[in-house]
């Protein structure tokens, strides 16, 4: 799925990155814990967050997330959106919250990380 | 460490308790070695492990010193902090044992899952600490394909 296509289907803004828009999305995660995302993140993944600090956008960096949105309307502020650029990573912001932004892109198809947790 | 005197080897310092910079370090790390050429799969590994340990040095150390390593067989970081130094490693290694505070809580660590995944991503890692000193971490990636 196209990073446009999640655009519109979370009716989300996009804050930087709009040359990354035809990216293509293969997986997606959500938290608001970054020490869980850098456990369980793989590349390519599409992080969805309510945590707005810049360590979203350089845990999304180190783990080769191709974009990030926020939810519940948050964004960061100008020094995560500037290292965003610097790191080509694009960044939108949904008004949804977590639980229906994640529903509402599992719902058309686009699939959650692939890992089983041992218990 | 694997390199003494031979390699490239580049000296980093990261500040305690400076949330706002924590992980610039590694952010450079990675850069460098994307720069050499290093595959992708174990630069990721090299990154997470870094920023793992950079956010331990940032939550709880005064500041340290990071020394990037590089043979022409792995990559080696060590991470050598002044601080409060760890208690029971043994106890610090498992996955959810956490002494973080809010603060660090808020801004999304202290989950207790750092060192463990410094050690799943590392081909090796050794662990040193004296409490109320500091710790020393080693951690390694062979370049041979090892992992």
């Amino acid at each position: 799925m196209k990073l446009k296509e999640i655009k519109e289907i979370l009716e989300a803004d996009l804050i930087c990155g709009e040359n990354y828009l035809d990216v293509e999305i293969e997986c997606a995660g959500g938290s608001d814990l970054m020490s869980d995302v850098l456990a369980f993140g793989q590349p390519g993944l599409l992080l969805l967050t309510g945590l707005s600090n810049i360590q979203t956008v350089r845990t999304a960096d180190i783990i080769g997330a191709n974009a990030v949105i926020y939810v519940r309307g948050k964004k960061p502020d100008s020094n995560g959106i500037e290292l965003a650029g610097q790191k080509n990573i694009p960044l939108l912001s949904t008004k949804f919250m977590m639980y229906k932004a994640c529903g509402l892109l599992y719902n058309h198809g686009l699939a959650g990380v692939e890992r089983t947790i041992k218990t | 460490m694997i390199c003494q005197g031979n390699g490239f080897i580049k000296k980093f310092n990261v500040q305690g308790r400076n949330f706002s910079h924590a992980g610039i370090v590694s952010t450079k790390i990675k850069e460098i070695l994307e720069e050499i050429g290093i595959a992708p799969a174990i630069i990721r590994r090299a990154a997470i492990a870094s920023y793992e340990a950079e956010m331990n040095i940032v939550m709880y150390a005064d500041h340290a010193e990071v020394i990037l390593c590089l043979s022409l067989s792995a990559i080696n970081i060590t991470f050598k902090d002044k601080g409060q130094g760890i208690n029971n490693i043994e106890l610090a290694m498992q996955e959810g044992y956490s002494t973080a505070t809010d603060e660090m809580r808020e801004m999304g660590f202290g989950a207790g899952l750092g060192l463990p995944n410094i050690k799943r991503n590392a081909d090796k890692l050794d662990i040193s600490s004296s409490p109320g000193k500091g710790t020393t971490l080693d951690v390694t990636f062979y370049l041979n394909g090892k992992k």
